[in-house]
């Protein structure tokens, strides 16, 4: 089964923050290597919600709106696309993200197959 | 059956389906045909084909691929497998399934009772006081949740083991405790769900410590009420309890004991146990009490340890603990306070701690015992 994790963490990211420059790049090397277990079909850091733009289309008209679909105090930081046997699986490789143990969460939500 | 057909299936309400089909092709035939020598394989098979059937039918399932190969099982063949063991018992992969935590733990309690229990839904939701409604749709999103988040039937691999076990212990205690509150049908259903599990994980302490607990608890069921109201351990009428009971909780906790029984349920269970004893042995109670605050951090097992230190001889001791205790909306504890209060001789602040106990409290059972406590309170003078 094909599982989308989403990537939360709470903002502003202190906790992170406060590391040190090599605690943060240990931390980016462990999100390296979950994109490179088996499995993992892909995955991206986001940008900052400062920089999402909103879109609607209301009576064949676009609109837009500055900033993400929700103000939250939690904002999606990154995903993986992993396919994994089951949802014990799936639980195991989020419980290794980084911000699930940093105050974020990991969203994991099974995609529709076809 | 049922558990293996949903093993065999990887789907609940095709497992019902099919069991509902062969047992009404067995009503039809037996009668006719004979009872099978086997009336167990024949049902399991019967429902086995069916379903095969429907899914070949159906065609949807092209997941489920290596079903569509598997033969047609005959009879002979499944005597055989039932007699190699192949055929096991799939209750336990099925229990653990109920209680995953990707599943609320609503959800857990209500789906191991329709699943293990084999309550009705009607009856699930009498005992936890929702519509039926309510609890049908909660039994059909959580095998929904089951099957599209593709949860596992199976029991969990070792390294997830231990934490999967306490979930599955805590839904069944939980059972349990619902039903001790007056509804006697939930208790009973968690003492068969704690002797399955038991006979299915011998190896396993805190199993049999549940167990003996829930049968130590259970013993004084008919003495805890009386009139309506609440009746003390100390004012229970002991020849009310289950005798046979009691000694068959003790039994099951040597066993677990045995097995290195020093989790909290274990803890729990010899509490119990020495709470059958008489005259009591409040020091031990305390210690054990002291030692399952230690694991578990809990402010209620802090509660009840004063109240073994009051009842060793020390209300002191008692007062102090429970005033450091961050506890202020629970009315036992106020009702706890004004007891050791009372004995303390402090009759104006026991009487205060009574009326705080009286604002929080909601059982009418236990309120009735409240006002009984102050009324014998203001009968003193002072």
């Amino acid at each position: 089964m094909t599982y989308l994790l989403q990537i939360y963490s709470s903002t502003p990211m202190s906790e992170y923050e406060a590391l040190s420059e090599e605690q943060k790049s240990a931390i980016t090397g462990e999100y390296m290597k979950i994109g490179q277990t088996p499995g993992v079909l892909g995955g991206h850091q986001l940008q900052g919600p400062e920089t999402a733009t909103t879109v609607r289309v209301q009576d064949g008209q676009t609109l837009t709106t500055d900033g993400p679909f929700a103000e939250t105090k939690e904002v999606v930081g990154g995903y993986f696309l992993y396919e994994a046997d089951d949802l014990d699986a799936a639980i195991e490789l989020a419980a290794r993200i980084p911000a699930a143990r940093m105050g974020g969460a990991i969203e994991v939500r099974p995609v529709v197959e076809r | 059956m049922l558990a293996n057909l949903i093993g065999f299936l990887g789907d609940f309400d095709r497992a019902e389906e099919a069991a509902q089909e062969a047992f009404a092709v067995a009503a039809e035939r037996w009668p006719r045909d004979g009872t099978p020598a086997n009336p167990g394989a024949w049902l399991t098979t019967t429902a086995r084909n069916r379903a095969i059937d429907r899914i070949r039918r159906e065609r949807t399932f092209a997941a489920k691929a290596q079903l569509l190969d598997v033969p047609e099982t005959t009879e002979e063949e499944m005597q055989e497998t039932e007699q190699g063991g192949v055929f096991s018992d799939e209750r336990l992969e099925l229990l653990f399934t109920c209680c995953h935590p990707a599943l609320s733990t609503e959800a857990q309690v209500a789906l191991t009772l329709r699943t293990l229990g084999g309550l009705r839904t009607e009856q699930i939701a009498r005992a936890f006081l929702v519509p039926e409604a309510t609890l049908a749709k909660r039994l059909v999103r959580a095998k929904h949740k089951i099957k599209a988040a593709g949860i596992p039937f199976r029991v969990p691999p070792d390294h997830l083991l231990p934490d999967r076990l306490l979930a599955v212990l805590a839904v069944v205690y939980l059972i349990f405790n619902e039903g001790y509150g007056g509804q006697v049908e939930l208790a009973g259903e968690a003492i068969r769900l704690g002797r399955a599990l038991a006979e299915l994980m011998p190896d396993e302490a805190e199993v049999h410590a549940l167990l003996a607990l829930m049968l130590l608890h259970d013993a004084r069921r008919e003495a805890r009420f009386a009139e309506g109201a609440v009746v003390l351990l100390d004012e229970q009428d002991r020849a009310l309890w289950d005798g046979e009971q009691i000694a068959q909780g003790r039994a099951v906790l040597q066993r677990a004991l045995a097995l290195g029984g020093g989790g909290p349920y274990a803890l729990q269970a010899q509490i119990a146990a020495l709470h059958t004893e008489e005259p009591r042995d409040w020091s031990a109670i305390a210690a054990l009490y002291g030692r399952l605050a230690a694991l578990t951090g809990s402010p209620v097992v802090g509660l009840n340890r004063a109240v073994a230190l009051a009842e060793a001889g020390d209300p002191v001791s008692a007062l102090e603990l429970v005033d450091g205790l961050e506890l202020d909306d629970y009315h036992y504890l106020h009702a706890t306070r004004a007891e050791l209060l009372r004995r303390l001789g402090r009759v104006p602040d026991a009487r205060a701690a009574y009326g705080r106990a009286l604002e929080l409290v909601h059982a009418e059972a236990e309120r009735s015992l409240l006002r009984r406590k102050l009324a014998e309170l203001d009968a003193q003078p002072g």
